[in-house]
């Protein structure tokens, strides 16, 4: 009989038993309700190998790749060490720092070499850890043969790892990462359906990548991006959409300012107010959002109410700020 | 043997055909919306499923104790006949906006109805 590993403790399924009945009789207190694969109450993560797929059915694509799994569904044939989902459930690659240029007065790119290991889509995020301090960053560019990460990095006014990154981190040094992370991926599979983009500072890098997977894809239907900034000094890449819609029919851009001078060309007000009072109906639309954890969470809301799907919203809401866990920071010492 | 009213609804599909329109149903609803904000809406449209499961006679393993357990914590908030029967205007909504025959409606309406005193807790 296979043997399920969690936190530590190895015990020994029955035949034919589910995941969850074994911990649950060893004693775990593991959450669930419905028992049935339907309320995902029991949901839990394969810490290296992929699950069963029938324990993986109805779950997001995202949770799926990150090998999340109902252990009410999951009888498995062979050995398994299970944890449950959380923020920290994917490890710290120490990276090597091969490329920084400004892009804005407070915008740089920063160029990372990665692992060959470390697979990511167009539209993703990561995790960067200095010191104590956890910040999500957007991916900027698509997978290549180099194996290279893009990010554009925000000045932010006393931001920790902002600052740091502007002025300390040079090239040749090594940076923590975890990832990636995040749902706003071009995955829609059918070059009809109309696509609205909403975000927010420098998730822009985010919705980029998902713009350009779109249109290299052949995706003839609209697709609207809304860009929010608080002021003109956090817009950036302008040049480059208006060229994209320029070039592609199909593409528009809407950069919006919420404070300050408004000037020809941009659209007064949030980014998210003006996407969705210009596109009120949205049914069979999918829709992308991602930055500002309240913009994301009301903008979700609101376009799921205006008809959307909810497997049709993808949104990733950023911790723009958060405290390291203990056990990262012990995995996170430079390796290199 | 009769069909089951899950079969004949159209089991799995019928319940993910009827999940957004019935989650969004409820999230507009005044009545009850404030049961519904502030929580993971993947979380709680799997909630919604596991109760149009139950409601289509579908296979759960739902005991009395469970449910009741389940819905302690709204019934501390407020949750009373009011709301339980806008629930269930909801969930008639839903299926007939699916064009569900009435005689099928009327049937997972009993069923949903027969959980009322463990969702209130009495």
């Amino acid at each position: 009989m296979p043997t399920i590993t969690f936190e530590n403790r190895r015990l020994v399924l029955r035949e034919q038993e589910s995941v969850l009945d074994g911990l649950l009789r060893h004693g775990v207190p593991i959450r669930s309700s419905c028992r049935n694969g339907v309320c995902q109450s029991c949901m839990m993560r394969a810490v290296d190998q992929t699950p069963p797929a029938a324990a993986q059915k109805g779950l997001r694509g995202s949770l799926k790749a990150r090998n999340h799994f109902l252990a009410c569904q999951c009888r498995p044939t062979a050995d398994m060490e299970v944890a449950l989902p959380g923020h920290d459930d994917l490890p710290w690659v120490a990276v090597k720092v091969i490329g920084k240029q400004k892009l804005s007065e407070r915008v740089i790119q920063l160029t990372l070499q990665c692992p060959e290991s470390f697979a990511f889509q167009a539209g993703q995020f990561i995790n960067v850890l200095h010191d104590d301090s956890v910040r999500s960053y957007s991916i900027a560019n698509a997978p290549n043969a180099q194996h290279t990460l893009e990010m554009h990095i925000y000045r932010i006014d006393n931001g920790r790892i902002s600052n740091w990154v502007h002025d300390e981190l040079a090239i040749g040094d090594t940076l923590n990462i975890q990832g990636p992370f995040g749902d706003c991926v071009y995955n829609s599979g059918d070059p009809q359906e109309p696509l609205l983009l909403v975000g927010t500072g420098c998730v822009l890098a985010a919705l980029r990548g998902v713009i350009h997977t779109a249109l290299q894809h052949g995706h003839t239907a609209p697709i609207h991006l809304y860009h929010g900034s608080r002021s003109l000094d956090g817009v950036y890449l302008t040049n480059e959409m208006q060229a994209l819609q320029a070039r592609y029919p199909q593409f528009s851009y809407t950069p919006c300012l919420s404070g300050g001078e408004v000037p020809g060309g941009f659209t007064a007000g949030r980014a998210a107010d003006a996407a969705l009072a210009q596109h009120p109906k949205l049914r069979d639309w999918r829709i992308y959002l991602c930055g500002n954890t309240n913009m994301v969470k009301t903008t979700k809301r609101k376009a799921f109410l205006a008809g959307a799907a909810l497997d049709h919203i993808h949104a990733d809401p950023f911790e723009f700020s958060h405290k390291a866990a203990p056990a990262a920071q012990a995995k996170a010492n430079p390796v290199l | 043997m009769t069909q089951s009213l899950y079969d004949r609804i159209g089991g799995d599909a019928a319940v993910n055909a009827a999940v957004d329109i019935f989650y969004r149903k409820v999230l507009a609803d005044d009545r009850i919306n404030d049961f519904f904000e502030d929580v993971d809406m993947e979380k709680q449209a799997a909630k919604q499923k596991a109760f149009l499961t139950v409601a289509f006679g579908g296979p759960n393993n739902y005991t009395h104790k469970a449910m009741r357990e389940g819905h302690a914590h709204l019934v501390q908030r407020g949750l009373n006949d009011t709301h339980f029967n806008a629930v269930m205007e909801n969930l008639a909504a839903t299926l007939q906006e699916l064009k569900v025959p009435p005689e099928l409606i009327a049937e997972a309406a009993a069923i949903a109805e027969s959980t009322r005193g463990d969702v209130l807790g009495r």
